[in-house]
């Protein structure tokens, strides 16, 4: 019982935390360069840039409910296979994520780096 | 990309694992959770453990949104991953841990993703980044017309 709670979190991980990165990256972009806008209107500027920006806020909430469902996912299964098998899947769902809603040109060095990292991340585990 | 970029694509790595390892490391004192019981699971942020592993996941996180600023996601990302790299090595060097075969081999496969995402551009234009109109007086669209 307590391995299907934990591909229940596992799945919960890979969707939230990428929706959470395509939403913070979204955010990010809509910003600016964050070290040109410090140097320009200091610390403030930023910090408050970045809290308007509606986004934000949304991507922040997938975060959070990511986080928790790690902290679930950690309770019931193994350190070994909820990090492993929630961070490489991450990886590829990020890939096709970032590609569909970013429009970022994921080339072939992107997805072998994506596969790569991925089986690398599940190699490490075992 | 500057020598500031790279240091803040270490900090991803850095922060992002030693943070992992604290929460890990802090769950462990605190055994299972059920559905049942969600207060324990609001009360596990008061653990020394998981609060060091928060405050290091923030620092990350600060590391993450700034590198997001500038970079696709796509090459972000697997920054993170070098943490696994980085936690074997500390473990096989620093505390001569015995590393398997297998973890040799993921170690190379991971170096081999960040290497081929790091050799190529940290920035694709987007079609909606050409055609925002105000965006483009940012040094973000600057820097893809480069």
């Amino acid at each position: 019982m307590n391995e299907i709670y934990a591909w229940a979190a596992i799945g919960l991980i890979i969707l939230a935390s990428t929706t959470g990165d395509v939403l913070l990256s979204y955010s990010m972009k809509r910003v600016g360069h964050v070290g040109e806008l410090w140097k320009r209107r200091g610390a403030l500027a930023v910090i408050g840039r970045v809290l308007a920006t509606p986004t934000f806020a949304l991507g922040l909430t997938a975060m959070g409910i990511a986080f928790y469902s790690l902290l679930f996912g950690l309770s019931w299964g193994n350190l070994s296979l909820v990090v492993p098998a929630s961070a490489s899947l991450t990886f590829v769902a990020n890939a096709v994520a970032a590609r569909i809603f970013l429009h970022e040109r994921v080339g072939r060095r992107r997805w072998i780096a994506a596969l790569l990292v991925a089986g690398g991340v599940v190699l490490m585990a075992i | 990309m500057t020598f500031r970029k790279y240091l803040v694509l270490a900090g991803i790595t850095v922060f992002s694992t030693a943070g992992d390892s604290l929460l890990a490391r802090g769950m462990k004192d605190l055994g299972g959770f059920s559905l049942h019981n969600l207060s324990g699971l609001l009360l596990a942020i008061l653990n020394p453990w998981v609060t060091a592993g928060i405050i290091l996941l923030l620092a990350f996180f600060a590391c993450y949104m700034s590198a997001l600023s500038w970079a696709d996601l796509t090459y972000v990302l697997p920054a993170t991953s070098l943490g696994y790299v980085l936690v074997a090595l500390v473990a096989h060097f620093g505390f001569h841990e015995v590393i398997s075969l297998t973890r040799w081999l993921g170690i190379a496969l991971i170096a081999a993703g960040v290497g081929s995402v790091a050799a190529g551009p940290s920035l694709t234009p987007s079609h909606q980044r050409q055609d925002s109109r105000d965006l483009s007086r940012d040094t973000v669209s600057q820097e893809v017309k480069l």
